[in-house]
Formats: structure tokens, C-alpha cells, sequence
């Protein structure tokens, strides 16, 4: 039974990250139709600005929680930014273009960031430090999760009640709901759709920028191609919750995380991700639309 | 009087073919005009080209609101035209399926709103009150139009009668002074067509809104326009009084054809 926790614990832990990069994918689509590739680079890039930071105030003898906090403030700061610029960059100009140039682009954008991370930084494998601190109160649990575990599954659990709070509740949460149902109405009823799109890739790159933070600072190492995986795989949480919802990125992190999880614990860690993607497809095909998806609706 | 609205040779062009053809056409304050024509004569690119879905080719168009100065329409965009006081509806109903009643008639309200990301994060007490206000406000209209025992469904699963009433109740929030209807009676059995006839002179007496409709429901048109443009393939053929453009030889002509016989 412990075994089973403790690969339940570490599915869900898998599963939170997933899923703080899946909403940004899952956001976007649902807004305009567009799977940013760039996405998993906005994660990877949040983890070296936090990386960066904390070794300068790490020089300057702050404390650590001063640093955790000022390290994932600045990393998403700069993430929000990352994510502002490349929308206004590489898909704004495209807007009217057919879907696939927009594709095409967000591709481009990925490997730019990329290279230019590899380029500006190292290829290495570079030493993230536990920035995670080992909570008193979190000791007693120390048998079943490690303190970090629990930050990643509660920081997480909190930001999915912020952003279904901002967008059930928040005036410009209703208008991007309202952009996603139809854009051009949006902007016929008075919605400045293209700050809508904007706040959407903020929000999405601030969150993705998070899970970077919590996931390095959980594995102790980060390198230039982490966000290509990690975003693959994020993005196959959101397609198989169904694409534009958001309770359904949430729930396809978590069965991807779990069935990585468990999948490693019982049977072979070899395979992990072959297994993840047959499941993905099984499920795809008595579910195409994915497990909250609805059927697309015919417009008009 | 004054006009609301004023166009002049509006000209839209897509590619070689001429959908409008230097229309011209002015609402005066307080107005109900309607705008006919046989199917594909360019009404709804009209619309679109004054509600800044199209830029048009060619042309000048002003509206004049309640105070300050005249306004020009060109180059602006949907939201910003809605921002000068126009709001419109469309052929084909264009709700937010997936939002209540109340969430679609405040979502009007946006662009009349001040507080923006900053209020809705610290809830401040401007913000509170703006928002008890919207809630108030939205509520009211849809007193006016007739819908509050639907405020909390989906607007998908409203009947299709109330579905239209509440596009015009969303448009209504934007606080417009010049609504444009597109075909607000398409669809609608007689009665709906009584109680919509009633809303509209209801609508213009009430809340001083001029209107400007497109529609194909020849009754509700002679029983409610004070003037009358008629368009065909782009071009104006008529304009005037019920009476005076049922009696037009041009009208006729584009509506049953020509007489063979003549």
C-alpha cells in the first residue's frame, strides 16, 4: 500500500507540472485556435531566469526563502513578457493567415528559443539548487513525499482555484470566455480582443514559468531541451482532456501523470513514455474530441 | 433634427466585384429606417462595412452623438465602434451559447466599465460597486426586454424567440445611441413578430435610440419605418416613406422582375 502512495504521490506530482504548462496550450487554443508550440520554452525559460536569480542573490547571502520568493517572482515576470512578446511577434501578423502558417511559426519560434538558450547559456546539464525549503510541518510526512512534492501539488491546486475564480468571476475572465465563443462578436458587444489574446498568453506563460521554477528546483537540474519534452507532453495532457477546456488540461495532466507514474513503478521505467502515448491513443480513439472535449460546434 | 448617422458614397469592393455602389444614406435622431433589398443587394455588407468588420473601399461615414463632435467610423475597429454608441445584431443569432442570460447582457457592459485586471485581483470597493452595478443594470434591461425568468440559463437553451430578444437586449447594454438590426424578425412566427414590432417603437420611445433595421418581413417593415432605402446589387434605388416606396415602379421592378408585357 505504501508503494502505491508513493507512486500515486509522485503521478500527481508529475501531473501538477503537466498541467500548470497544459493550460497555458489549452488557453490558447480555446482563444484562438492555435497550438503555441513556443509554449514549452516559456517553462524552460522560467527555470533559468529563476536558476539566474537565485545564484546572483544566492552571492549576496539572502536567505533562502527571500530568494525562492524573489526567484519565482522575477521568473515569472520575465516569462509573462517572454510570452507578451512572442505572441505580438509571431502570431499576431499571422492572425488572418491560414492556420497552418500560424503553426508554422509557433515551430519556428520554439527552436529560436531554443538555440538562443543554448547559445546564451550552455548545453549542459546545469545544477538547479533545492530551492524548495524542507517545511518543519511538512516533516512528519516525510515517509510518504518529499517536502517539494507537496509545495508542487499545493501550489498548483491553488492556481487552478485562482484562474477558475478569475475566469468564472473577473470582468475580463467573461471576456475571454466570450473571445473564445466568438471573436467577432466580442469585439461587436466592445471587447478589445487583442488585449484579451495578450492577457490569455500571460497568464499561460505565468503559470508555465511556475511549473518550470517547482519542477527544477523539485529534479535539482535543468537544460536547454527540457521545455520541448515537457511540452510535448503537456500538450498531450490538453489533447487528451480535450483541447480548449480547461478542467479537462487539469484532468488530462493528471491520468498522464499517473499513468507515467504507475506504469514506471509496475511494470518497466523503459518504456514509460511508449506506454503513455499507446494510452493516449486509446483513449483517443473511443474518445476523439478527448475526455472533456465537446464535438466542435458547426458555425454558420 | 439631426442625423446620427451619415453616409456618403460608400463604395465596397471585393476584388473585381462591386457589392456596394456609392450608397448614401442618413438616419436622423429619434428615426426607424429600414433597409431593403432582394437577397445579395449588400445589406449586411453595409453593416459590416459601418461596424468595421470591412474597411470599406471607398467613402466617408459619420455618426453624431448626443454630445460632442462628429465622429468618423473609417478605420476603426468593431469594439471601438461600439465604444462611439453603435451596437448591432446579426442574421443569424450570435450569442454566447455558453454563458448565462445575465452573462451575456454584461458582457455589453465591458466597454462602459472602468476597472480593469489590477480591481478584479485586490477587489477594491470602486470595483465591488462597479460590478454590484453591472449586475443591477444588466438586470434592468433584461426587465425591459422581458427576459428575467431565463437570467440564469444558458442562452443555448433558450427558445429561438428569446434567443433574438436577447441579442438585442446584449446590444441594448453597450448603451448605444444607433442600433442596427440585421434581419431581426427572420425566422419568428406571427406573434413573435407582434411582440418584436412592439419592442422595437418600444426600444426608440423609451431609451431614445434611433434604428436602423434590415428586414425581409414586408408588414413589420411598412408598419414600422418612417423612411424607407431600398438597395439592389449595391446601388440605391429608392428611398422614401412606406407609401411613397410601395408604389415605386423601381422597387417592384427589382422585387418581381419585369413585367413581360411591357
Amino acid at each position: 500500500m505504501g508503494y502505491f502512495l508513493d507512486l500515486f504521490l509522485s503521478g500527481l506530482t508529475r501531473g501538477s507540472i503537466y498541467a500548470l504548462i497544459a493550460l497555458g496550450y489549452t488557453m490558447v487554443y480555446g482563444i484562438i485556435q492555435l497550438i503555441n508550440f513556443a509554449h514549452g520554452e516559456i517553462y524552460m525559460i522560467g527555470a533559468f531566469t529563476a536558476l539566474i536569480v537565485a545564484g546572483v542573490l544566492t552571492i549576496y547571502g539572502w536567505n533562502q526563502m527571500a530568494i525562492i520568493f524573489i526567484a519565482s517572482i522575477v521568473a515569472l515576470l520575465y516569462s509573462m513578457g517572454y510570452g507578451y512578446t512572442i505572441e505580438k511577434i509571431a502570431y499576431k501578423p499571422l492572425r488572418h493567415a491560414p492556420r497552418l502558417s500560424a503553426l508554422i511559426s509557433a515551430i519556428g519560434m520554439s527552436l529560436f528559443l531554443q538555440n538562443y538558450v543554448l547559445l546564451a547559456q550552455t548545453s549542459d546539464f546545469m545544477l538547479f539548487p533545492s530551492l524548495i525549503p524542507d517545511f518543519k510541518f511538512l516533516t512528519s510526512f516525510s515517509h510518504i513525499a518529499r517536502p517539494s512534492e507537496f509545495v508542487i501539488i499545493i501550489s498548483t491546486a491553488i492556481v487552478m482555484v485562482l484562474l477558475t475564480f478569475f475566469i468564472k468571476f473577473t470582468k475580463t475572465g467573461k471576456a475571454m470566455r466570450a473571445t473564445a465563443q466568438d471573436r467577432q462578436m466580442a469585439m461587436l458587444v466592445g471587447i478589445d480582443v487583442n488585449r484579451v489574446i495578450s492577457i490569455t498568453f500571460i497568464i499561460g506563460s505565468a503559470t508555465a514559468a511556475l511549473g518550470g521554477v517547482l519542477i527544477a528546483s523539485h529534479i535539482g537540474q535543468i537544460n536547454f531541451y527540457m521545455g520541448f519534452i515537457a511540452g510535448i507532453k503537456a500538450f498531450v495532457a490538453a489533447v487528451l482532456g480535450g483541447i480548449g477546456s480547461m478542467p479537462g488540461a487539469v484532468l488530462g495532466s493528471l491520468v498522464l501523470g499517473w499513468t507515467e507514474s504507475f506504469f514506471t513503478g509496475y511494470v518497466s521505467s523503459d518504456y514509460e513514455d511508449v506506454f503513455a502515448f499507446i494510452f493516449l491513443v486509446l483513449i483517443l480513439i473511443f474518445r476523439p474530441s478527448g475526455i472533456l472535449g465537446r464535438s466542435d460546434t458547426q458555425k454558420v | 433634427m439631426k442625423p446620427v448617422l451619415e453616409v456618403t458614397k460608400l463604395t465596397m469592393d471585393f476584388g473585381g466585384l462591386r457589392a456596394l455602389d456609392r450608397l448614401d444614406l442618413i438616419v436622423q435622431e429619434g428615426e426607424i429606417v429600414a433597409l431593403i433589398g432582394p437577397n445579395g443587394a449588400g445589406k449586411t455588407t453595409f453593416f459590416n462595412c459601418i461596424t468595421g468588420i470591412y474597411p470599406p473601399t471607398k467613402g466617408e461615414m459619420f455618426v453624431y452623438p448626443n454630445e460632442g463632435h462628429p465622429v468618423s467610423l473609417k478605420g476603426l475597429k468593431p469594439n471601438q465602434v461600439t465604444e462611439k454608441g453603435l451596437a448591432r445584431t446579426f442574421q443569424n443569432i450570435r450569442l454566447f451559447p455558453n454563458m448565462t442570460v445575465l452573462e451575456n447582457v454584461m458582457i455589453g457592459r465591458h466597454c462602459r466599465t472602468k476597472s480593469g485586471i489590477v480591481g478584479a485581483v485586490i477587489k477594491d470597493k470602486r470595483t465591488r460597486a462597479e460590478e454590484r452595478k453591472i449586475v443591477e443594470d444588466s438586470y434592468t434591461i433584461l426587465e425591459k426586454i422581458g427576459l428575467t425568468r431565463y437570467v440564469n440559463e444558458f442562452a443555448k437553451n433558450l427558445p429561438y424567440g428569446a434567443q433574438r430578444r436577447l441579442e438585442i437586449a446584449r446590444a441594448l447594454s453597450t448603451e448605444p445611441f444607433l442600433l442596427l438590426l440585421d434581419e431581426p424578425a427572420a425566422g419568428m412566427n406571427p406573434q413573435e413578430t407582434k411582440a418584436l414590432d412592439a419592442l422595437i417603437l418600444k426600444i426608440r420611445s423609451e431609451e431614445k435610440i434611433s434604428i436602423l433595421l434590415i428586414e425581409h418581413d414586408m408588414k413589420l417593415v411598412m408598419s414600422l419605418s418612417d423612411r424607407i432605402f431600398v438597395v439592389d446589387y449595391g446601388k440605391k434605388i429608392a428611398q422614401g416613406t412606406p407609401k411613397e416606396i410601395q408604389n415605386d415602379p423601381a422597387v417592384i421592378k427589382a422585387y418581381l422582375g419585369e413585367d413581360i408585357d411591357a
